[in-house]
């Protein structure tokens, strides 16, 4: 199998939403995998940035938070449909990005790790201490999208658990397509020259600043999708959803998985979204073992889970 | 009105001036080399007349156009190409990825596009590809084309490097030690390279280490030495100045010459 191969990934994808369910004893299995959808869509959008631009970004909770509270607060203060905040939600994420892109993006390494940490910030900050109109650290209800009342009416009755695991799942296929489709096109190799060489990139006529910029307002209307989700679903989200936490997270699962490749990223996801479940076993060491194994794959396994274990198998094939 | 004109060129580090009121012409299908001893500021020039350094003082023209200080991207437009001493290949990229990479401004069009992989995009790419099968070809490696570009040997990534510059269809060439590190039969290869491009009508601007190479391929040669122009003229006239002598072999070398 050859993992950059961008129909391969899409069938391994569809494959795999499509099977797991016949495997699942509870409902409970189909909220984790829909978890694991929202996630990954988030991780998705950090490869474009990460994987492909080679540009780190400690912030990008704070588009999630964006694109979750607009679905929270728009149908209520503007009056539309909960489906419609998602896509303002994300036409905002973009603008925002498009303007804190452009200063930040021409720091480097860690500098811009650092810039993009205090975005991310700030607007968890936001959210915590406009109580009056977010709710504050105590969370907001989310409307409902209305998607099982409208197929009730059709005749059609689903468990909440079972839609949305249908829901999240074609999105992640959606934006894996996308990110799929900008690896191979004109954009995608000027962004991987660019993180290959920034001045070689340059003088074939790149403009850097202007493709960074592009992966970046990218990767940001990913996060703020990925964050409407998880309101959606939830019916409720809280300031946590733009946390440092959340963003270091989302790096975290893409580079575990393998930050280079979409398929790898969005098995970090799966990883890091059921190991904490699964490690309920060791009690109050679950969060320790974790670390640990973090720590491991990182000294072993560099580039990540999935294109290492490619590689592995790849290498004992010849 | 001659291809590419430096005029006074200069620029400073902490006070140190490294290269000073340098200026040549190069004109279109000529071949002309930049020479001088280890720190003589060669590269520094480069940098200026590419756009990777913001000259102090004097001008560069391109083409009847003031260009001084201008970003790479915007010279890759107007035709001006260049390699590097250290090699600036993008890794994690095949060898013929490498090669469309420097298409860029042929292939690129509008990000959305690229996303939705409309039918324009990918005919684009299609074009495009079939161009640097050419290019990798024209400089012998199509056979390594799916091949990682880091798995490359040294001299082979050099002539990658040239591929990918004159995937611009530049009108101007800056070619930075292209021999550097590389054994004698690849030498030659790079050699027969740089002359059939010239060949083609594109100007050359060399740097180069290996006097051999420059005396045999060059039209012209400017000697560099502590950032300034010390003799310009054709491999000829330049082997023979005592202070080009003097600056490569010492002076005791050039007195000796005198000598005899």
């Amino acid at each position: 199998m050859k993992l950059g191969s961008k129909h391969t990934t899409l069938l391994v994808l569809a494959v795999i939403i499509i099977v797991a369910p016949f495997f699942f004893p509870s409902s409970y299995y189909f909220r984790v995998g829909s978890l694991i959808f929202i996630n990954g869509l988030a991780v998705t959008g950090i490869v474009i940035l990460t994987g492909y631009a080679g540009q780190v970004s400690l912030g990008h909770a704070g588009f999630a938070g964006i694109g979750a509270y607009a679905c929270a607060l728009a149908p209520v203060y503007l009056g539309v449909h909960p489906g419609l905040a998602l896509i303002i939600g994300a036409l905002l994420s973009g603008a925002i990005a498009f303007l804190v892109g452009r200063p930040i993006l021409r720091l480097k390494g860690y500098y811009l790790g650092v810039a993009s940490l205090g975005f991310g910030i700030l607007v968890a900050m936001l959210l915590t201490n406009e109580a009056q109109i977010t709710g504050g650290p105590d969370g907001i209800r989310v409307a409902d999208l209305g998607i099982r009342g409208l197929l009730r009416e059709m005749g059609f009755r689903v468990k909440g658990s079972e839609l949305w695991y249908v829901l999240t799942g074609i999105c992640l296929l959606i934006g894996a397509w996308l990110a799929l489709n900008l690896h191979d096109s004109p954009t995608g190799r000027a962004l991987r020259a660019l993180h290959g060489s920034e001045v070689a990139a340059r003088t074939v006529g790149v403009d850097v600043a202007r493709l960074k910029l592009q992966a970046f307002v990218i990767s940001a209307v990913f996060a703020s999708v990925s964050g409407s989700l998880l309101a959606l679903q939830n019916r409720f989200i809280t300031p946590e959803v733009a946390g440092f936490l959340h963003s270091v997270e989302m790096v975290t699962m893409a580079v575990l998985g393998g930050v280079g490749s979409v398929l790898g990223a969005i098995f970090g996801a799966a990883i890091l979204t059921t190991l904490p479940q699964v490690l309920t076993v060791f009690a109050e060491y679950e969060y320790a073992v974790l670390g640990l194994v973090m720590m491991l794959v990182m000294i072993f396994l560099r580039d990540g889970l999935l294109p290492s274990l490619a590689k592995l198998i790849k290498g004992r094939e010849q | 009105m001659s291809l590419l004109q430096v005029d006074g060129l200069g620029i400073e580090f902490g006070g140190l001036k490294a290269v000073d009121n340098v200026g040549f012409k190069v004109e279109p299908g000529e071949i002309v080399s930049v020479i001088g001893p280890n720190g003589a500021g060669k590269t520094t020039l480069f940098n200026m007349i590419s756009g990777i350094y913001l000259p102090k003082a004097g001008r560069v023209t391109l083409a009847g156009q003031d260009v001084t200080g201008m970003e790479p991207h915007l010279l890759a437009r107007l035709g001006l190409s260049r390699t590097f001493q250290n090699l600036q290949i993008f890794q994690h990229m095949s060898v013929l990825e490498n090669v469309v990479a420097g298409f860029h401004l042929e292939e690129s069009g509008n990000v959305l596009s690229d996303l939705f992989a409309l039918p324009g995009s990918r005919k684009r790419a299609r074009t495009v590809r079939a161009k640097a099968e050419v290019l990798l070809a024209r400089v012998g490696l199509e056979r390594a084309a799916g091949a990682e570009a880091g798995s490359l040997s040294y001299g082979a990534l050099k002539r990658l490097e040239i591929a990918r510059a004159l995937a611009l269809s530049p009108k101007i060439l800056l070619l930075d030690e292209p021999a550097a590190g590389c054994n004698a039969v690849e030498t030659e290869e790079i050699d027969e390279l740089i002359a059939e491009v010239a060949k083609s009508g594109v100007a050359i601007l060399l740097v180069e280490h290996d006097m051999k190479l420059v005396m045999r391929i060059s039209n012209h040669i400017v000697v560099l030495d502590h950032g300034e122009k010390i003799a310009e003229g054709d491999p000829e006239t330049v082997s023979r100045n005592p202070d080009v002598i003097a600056a490569y072999l010492g002076t005791a070398a050039a007195q000796e010459s005198e000598h005899a």
